[in-house]
Parts: C-alpha cells; structure tokens; sequence
C-alpha cells in the first residue's frame, strides 16, 4: 500500500437526493452513506457495483458537479467545498472526467481540433496560438491518434467509436491534470477496441502520475486495470482492498456473489446462484442495518439492526460484514 | 454438423439499401440448429448477428432486403410464408427476446394484457383459459401472478425481462431466438436469468439461437457458436472448442479481449483499428487490415469457409492454404 498522503480523500460522506415531496413530507434518498476513500498520486482505484449503487455519483461529487449533504472531500487535504474562484478553477483543471458516451460528449458540429483548443486556451491562459495549436497535435498523437493532422479537422461523426474515446480523453489531458475521473468509458465501445482504450489510460496513468479513478459494472476490468477496487452496494461501500485480493479472496458476500456471477467459461464448478436476485433496497436517511441483508444468505437479525463497522482483515483491505 | 436439423439457414444475404449504394450486412451466411440446441451468433456490433435474427424472425424491413438464401425451419420453407401460415409461423413456432427489455413492453397498458394479447392472436380459447396460462407462465419465471395488472414501470429491469421471456415461452415455441437478452442487465441479474432460461430449456426442450457480444457468456451458455464478422461467419465449431482451441484469428483475438478474473495480470492488446462500414470493405479478407498474422494472399482473395480437421468451420487463408 501506498504510504504517502492521498491526492484526493472522501471522508464519510453522504449525499441525499430529494424525490419529491415538499417541507414536512419531503422523500430523500440516500444516494451515497458514510463513504471513506482515498486516492493516490500514479495509482488507479476502480469503483466497482451494479447501476444505482451510487457510483457515479461519487465521481460527479469529486468533480464538484454536486454538492455533499455529510462529510468532507479534500484535495491536498484541502476542503473543495471551500474553494472559490482562483483556486476552484484550478482545481477544476486538475480533476478532469471522461464520460460513457463518446457519442453524446462531444459537440457535432464542432471540428476535433476545435475541441481540443478551446480547453487548452481556457486552462493554460498566455499561450500563443501557435503554441495552442502544437499542443493541441501533441496531444492527438499522445492518446494514439497519429498522424494527428489526418484527425484535427474532421468532426466526430467521421471518427468511431473508440476514435472520440481517444479524443474525449485527450480533452481531458488538455487541462494538464493530476486527477482523471473516467465513468464507464468503455462500455459504449465495441469490445474489441475496450482493451485499447483501457491500456491507453495506463499508460498515461503511469506516464504522467495521474491518479485515476475508475468506474465500471465489470469487476474484470477492474482487475485488469486497476490497483485497487472498491465495491458499492446501495450507496455503502462494502469491500475495498488491492485488486489482486479482492478477486481471488473476496469477503463481502455481495462482492462473493458478483464474482459469481460473471461469466467464466474457465469454471469448474457450477455456478448456479442459490436464491433469486431482488432489488436494489431504495436506501433513505432513515433505513438501518446492512443493505444487503434481503439477499444476503448469512443475514441474522443484527445485520437487521446495525450497519456494520469497516474491518480490516488483511494490509489495505477492509470488509464490512458483520459475519467477516 | 448436428443431426436432427430444427432450422436450417442456407447461404442468407441480406442488404439494406442505401442513398450511397448497397450494403450487405449479412454475406452468405450458413448454419442449422438442432431439436433442443442452444446455437451462439458472436461478434462486434455491425457485424450482422442481429440481422440475421430479424431475417428469421421475417421482420426484415425496407431498408433491408433479404435478397438471397434460404431459410427452412422444420420443413417450412419460412421465406415463402404468407398470411396465416406466418402468423402461425411467428409465436407459435419461433418467439423472441429483444435486447431493450426496458422498451420491448408498452408502457401505458398493464403486462397482463400484453401477454394476453399474445396468447389470444395466437391460439383459440376462452379469456380465462388465456389468464390462467398467463398465470402459469408468471410462476414460471419467478414473478407473483399477483402482479400480473401491474404496469411495466412497476417493474425493474431484471423483471422486465423475465416477462418478456414469459411472453415468448408462453405458446411453447419449437424456436426462441434472444438478441442480446441480458446486455442491459447488472452481471448478478444476468446470472440470474440465463440460469433461469437454462432451467427452462431443460425443461421444456426448445431451441435457442443467442446473440450477444461477451463471447465469455455465449461459450458458458451455448452448444455450439458462430462467429460472426462483417456480415459473414467466420468461424463455427462447438462451445468448448471455441473456448480452449479458436482457429480463426479473429476468434482468437476476441476471445483475448475479455480480461480474465483469475490467474495472471498480463497485457492484453484487444484487437488494433476499428470494423470496416459494409458500404467499404477491403479487398480480400475483411478482417485483414486488422489482422497480426496477414499474409499477402489476404489482401487480394477473399477467404472460404472450409472444414477444419477439428469438427469445425474456418474462414481464413492460414487455415485454408
């Protein structure tokens, strides 16, 4: 485990989304509940979780897209809530996100080189526009597009899938950041063209010291690319560790269950799952005990009570069970 | 090449006519499934697998046209059906599962008719005959009858999906044809599902053809597996021989996309360039501009689909020589 202080820290933070209803009878939902995590400088964490697990939420709280109901999230052990002007926009140009969809993130009526200048003129102020426009190549060429100048003209319905990935990325580079917030940014691919796309963010992870964070459904993947994961289950996180431990000895029985599920034709063993999969409960401010408890086959009634505490059971990795 | 032929599929091309000319998403494509046999399509999306599900489904519209081939399913010839012998054809004898569970049900009107209205445009009988098949086939994968009034928005995804698959089972079909029918699913609902479908096939016998991209699904839940790559089979062999001894370079390259959960972390390179549009293939082999082993022959001649000395069929001049 890294020793050296953390790039960006969550430190139990909550965030409730209002679902309707006014004053008294208002409805919240807990999107996210006393969520601790940390990232670090040159090293990838992969958030790992079904759809509605509040993944994503997590990235778009980092981003400062929304605001914490709970808790505390520093960068440099400073609080971003704090941050104004000056100081926001550079930590706006040091958090950059990649999002799923190459097709909808990009502007269609804008060229690939338009793109790329607009974020390099905004966060590097003073550049000359031939200096923008050099970097703007060096960029293109950096994410695997070359020869850059067949691509700075063309707009991205001329471009596939992978190719805007690889643009959407280098859009993000242009801002020089420290941090890549990356959501799902495979999924939308073609699955030959994912490992590409997924070893490009390695390397630039390891060429720029980038600390990355990683969202995806695919626990494999996470595996494949990151160093550590961390697994959400209705807005709690339940296990997090190296990835190496979490694949080959997951705790959690949620995370003993998505490994499970995966499909795996190098399987020996039949896989077939004992019970039926229910829902997602929908977590509010007032609901206690374990979220997985409706599908957990260890569950006994204090996991109907209480959440339980992270434990740790090995270097860096945590379980929260109250049968661990 | 099975036995006891439940579908036959000879030499299927279809096109979709275009402003700027002619595309042939599907390119001469052959294959059979058997009485009882779970059949995979893989391949990358554009490389025509859903394409051939809409053919044999005959729900090919303009812009498609399927302009050559033929299809025979239990001796039916199914591109000549008309009329009532397609009806009877469609449900009755081949039912589906689409990919868009979330949008295959309407949501303004409670599933109960929906699945009534299936049952009712297909089969004679009285209303509380269809209701208490309804009924039954709720039971069968897994969902209270007393939710049978419910609308579709009440119901999650997973659900959804189930019920889909109860509309499709529910006119006990020779045929079930499933178009990616957990791709929108989390994996937990996904293991769920097909273990379900599995039971049921056990149960009741029918045929599956099953298309997705996660080769790693397909070679779990399948017998036998065609790959598919712009609009032609490039390679079809049995399930574990796909898995543990691919011949065709695509096949293999594929199979080298999905990272591993167990055993050694080792880059993996996925596969270079991108699929060609069927309105400009390349010369030759259209898998050559991205292939690692191309030879010169590749680039000029395009490949047959000969047998291989495994069982199985290959596309390729490496194999082929």
């Amino acid at each position: 485990m890294p020793s050296a202080e953390p790039i960006i820290e969550l430190k139990n933070i909550t965030k409730d989304f209002a679902l309707g209803g006014m004053f008294f009878n208002k409805t919240l939902l807990r999107a996210i509940s006393g969520v601790s995590l940390k990232l670090h400088t040159g090293r990838a964490l992969s958030l790992v979780g079904e759809s509605g697990s509040g993944k994503s939420t997590i990235a778009r709280l980092i981003a400062r897209v929304y605001a914490l109901t709970e808790g505390e999230i520093t960068f440099h052990n400073r609080p971003i809530a704090a941050m104004k002007r000056q100081e926001l926009a550079e930590y706006r140009s040091d958090v950059q996100m990649i999002f799923q969809d190459p097709f909808g993130s990009l502007n269609p009526v804008h060229s690939i080189g338009y793109h790329l200048v607009r974020p390099l003129t905004l966060h590097n102020r003073g550049l000359s526009r031939e200096d923008v426009k050099q970097k703007a190549y060096e960029m293109l060429e950096q994410v695997g597009l070359s020869p850059a100048a067949d691509f700075i003209d063309r707009k991205p319905h001329e471009l596939s899938g992978g190719q805007r990935q690889r643009v959407a990325i280098a859009r993000a580079l242009c801002a020089n950041p420290k941090v890549l917030l990356a959501d799902e940014p495979t999924s939308m691919l073609d699955v030959s063209v994912r490992l590409g796309i997924l070893n490009l963010l390695a390397d630039l992870k390891d060429k720029h010291g980038l600390s990355t964070l990683y969202i995806t459904h695919d626990i494999a993947t996470a595996r494949y690319f990151s160093e550590d994961i961390a697994v959400m289950y209705a807005g709690h996180l339940v296990e997090s560790g190296p990835s190496e431990a979490i694949t080959s000895t997951p705790r959690h029985p949620y995370t003993q269950l998505l490994i499970r599920s995966v499909p795996n034709p190098a399987r020996e063993d039949d896989p077939t799952s004992q019970r039926r999969a229910t829902d997602i409960p929908l977590w509010t401010p007032k609901s206690i005990g374990c979220p997985f408890v409706s599908r957990c086959p260890l569950a006994t009634d204090i996991c109907r009570q209480t959440m339980p505490k992270e434990t740790p059971i090995a270097a860096g990795h945590n379980v929260r069970c109250h049968h661990v | 090449m099975s036995s006891d032929p439940l579908m036959q599929v000879q030499n299927l091309t279809v096109d979709y006519v275009t402003e700027d000319g002619i595309a042939r998403a599907v390119n001469d494509v052959s294959f059979d499934i058997a009485k009882g046999e779970a059949f995979g399509l893989a391949g990358e999306s554009g490389c025509g697998k859903s394409t051939v599900a809409f053919a044999l489904a005959r729900l090919t519209r303009l812009p498609g046209l399927v302009s050559g081939g033929q299809i025979t399913f239990d001796g039916e010839d199914v591109l000549a059906l008309t009329g009532q012998n397609l009806q009877n054809y469609r449900w009755n004898k081949v039912s589906f599962v689409f990919q868009s569970a979330m949008n295959a049900l309407n949501p303004v009107i409670p599933v109960s008719e929906q699945i009534l209205d299936v049952i009712e445009a297909h089969k004679a009988g009285d209303a509380a005959f269809s209701r208490a098949r309804a009924i039954e086939m709720f039971e069968l994968v897994g969902i209270h009858p007393d939710r049978l009034d419910d609308y579709p928005h009440q119901f999650s995804g997973g659900m959804r999906q189930r019920i889909c698959i109860a509309i499709a089972l529910c006119l006990q079909p020779k045929l079930i044809i499933m178009d990616e029918p957990t791709t929108a699913l989390d994996v937990v609902v996904q293991r769920d599902i097909i273990d379900q479908i599995n039971e049921l096939k056990n149960q009741f016998g029918f045929s599956i053809l099953f298309i997705t991209h996660d080769l790693g699904l397909m070679i779990e839940f399948c017998d036998r597996i065609g790959v598919m790559y712009s609009g032609e089979l490039v390679e079809v062999n049995d399930a574990k021989t796909i898995f543990t001894a691919p011949q065709h370079p695509y096949t293999i390259a594929l199979g080298k996309s999905f990272p591993p959960l167990s055993g050694p972390r080792v880059r993996l390179e996925g596969i270079r360039g991108a699929p060609p549009s069927p309105m400009n293939l390349p010369t030759g082999c259209s898998f050559q501009p991205r292939c690692a082993k191309a030879i010169d022959v590749c680039a000029t001649k395009p490949a047959n689909l000969e047998a291989q000395s495994d069982g199985g069929l290959a596309r390729c001049h490496l194999l082929n020589p």
